[in-house]
């Protein structure tokens, strides 16, 4: 039997990224959700004209409160992950995901370091309805893909100190233990988030394996 | 709440740790992922502008350089579709791949086989109106790798597909029929037959074409919307 056989079909099986898949997928500028950099590609790792991908344009402004978001994608053994690929999916600072036209796509992808670290600019999501008449935390959707993850792994970012953290319908199936592991650390620096106490950079590391595992979703 | 999308088919997805793919002991997780229910964000998703978000079309991988890479050219084409057999419109796919010596242009590739200055290996499409894609390229060779002894990894072509939500992502690979290592590749094995043969394209006369390049079909599903009872 092979692809086309009527008597096999379904969901074509999902298979590893490998180690190899820099010059296809990760795009200058893939990880700047608000368009202003090149964040995100790995042109280390071939001869440039072998770089095929976009290449980014100017934008117009984004409206919302500017956040930089990284971390560190660490295995089983605390080592960081260089061959990973972290990709995010939010909406705008109303609220409102993605639709044709809008400035904002919300679609971020970023290629992990040598020291496994990946990082986003982007703005901090507004809240989104959840089940019922629910309404969610504002929450990041993260996808990882990796050499030797056969699969991607499903997460979410979530902020500390914003509304809704308390009654996120999604947190609230978590085991209280492990919640923390979905919220990001506010990183102090010098002169950062200055005009709004939410502006400013986060952390959130990825933790594949073992102690301190991050809580991933079947959705 | 009612799923919008059907779930993952367990069996027909490898499992995340599949020690005969010696990566995956180290970084698959140890818990089960918590099964939540899918809101806006699960099946919401960047559809539509991807040449805003990516860039265009990147349909003949041949034509890319100064030069005509060396290698076996074919064309790969089929649908993406979902689970009820519905085409899935205006979806983009990623591809990305070996030469046909089985060297990727990328640094931690370095076995010896030759680079092709004219071949990058990195193509993109958009499926049509009625979920048809269409590119060309070269039969990527097959090359060795350190997951143990004499390691081959089977002739294959990476694809990355988004699909219309969060939900429907999908990354997986072609194979190429006949080809003596899918049997043996721990990668395509950690998909339990018969579904590893889902990856397995078919070679096919009619989409060959005359001193051109041989044809190959490939069709891409991808989870579907959840067949819900009409509302009395």
């Amino acid at each position: 039997m092979d692809n086309q056989s009527k008597e096999l079909f379904g969901q074509t099986p999902w298979q590893t990224v490998g180690p190899f898949f820099h010059y296809g997928l990760a795009w200058k500028g893939g990880a700047d959700l608000t368009g202003q950099s090149e964040l995100g590609a790995r042109p280390d790792l071939f001869a440039p004209e072998h770089y095929l991908l976009r290449t980014p344009k100017p934008r117009g402004p984004v409206e919302g409160i500017g956040i930089e978001i990284g971390g560190r994608v660490l295995d089983g053994d605390g080592k960081p992950v260089p061959d990973a690929m972290v990709e995010i999916w939010q909406a705008d600072s109303g609220g409102r995901y993605y639709v044709p036209g809008a400035t904002f796509i919300g679609f971020g992808r970023s290629a992990t370091g040598n020291d496994g670290a990946y990082r986003f600019l982007t703005i901090l999501p507004g809240r989104v309805p959840g089940p019922g008449n629910s309404l969610q935390a504002p929450h990041i959707a993260v996808g990882v893909m990796a050499r030797g993850l056969l699969k991607r792994l499903v997460t979410r970012i979530y902020f500390p100190d914003t509304e809704g953290l308390d009654t996120d319908p999604i947190l609230e199936l978590v085991p209280t233990e492990r919640r923390d592991t979905l919220i990001a650390r506010r990183e102090h620096r010098p002169g950062a988030g200055a005009t709004n106490q939410q502006a400013g950079a986060y952390q959130f590391d990825i933790i594949l394996q073992g102690v301190g595992e991050t809580v991933f979703f079947d959705c | 709440m009612t799923d919008i999308y059907n779930r993952e088919n367990g069996q027909a997805h490898p499992p995340l740790l599949f020690p005969a793919y010696a990566s995956t002991v180290r970084r698959a997780p140890s818990n089960a992922p918590i099964r939540i229910p899918q809101t806006v964000t699960e099946t919401s998703g960047p559809r539509d502008d991807w040449g805003e978000l990516m860039g265009g079309a990147m349909a003949d991988m041949t034509r890319q350089h100064k030069g005509e890479p060396l290698g076996q050219r074919i064309i790969v084409t089929g649908r993406v579709l979902d689970e009820n057999e519905k085409p899935v419109p205006n979806t983009v796919i990623e591809i990305w791949q070996a030469n046909a010596a089985g060297r990727y242009i990328h640094a931690r590739d370095d076995w010896p086989a030759p680079l092709d200055p004219n071949f990058t290996g990195a193509g993109r499409v958009v499926s049509n109106g009625s979920g048809h894609y269409r590119y060309v390229t070269v039969r990527p060779g097959a090359y060795p790798w350190g997951n143990h002894h004499n390691a081959w990894r089977p002739s294959h072509i990476h694809l990355s597909l988004l699909g219309p939500a969060f939900a429907t992502r999908l990354v997986t690979q072609m194979y190429f029929p006949d080809d003596p290592l899918v049997p043996l590749d721990p990668i395509a094995n950690a998909v339990p037959m018969p579904y590893r043969d889902r990856m397995v394209s078919r070679f096919d006369i009619d989409v060959t074409e005359p001193s051109f390049a041989l044809g190959y079909r490939f069709d891409i599903v991808l989870r579907g919307r959840h067949a819900t009872p009409m509302e009395a």
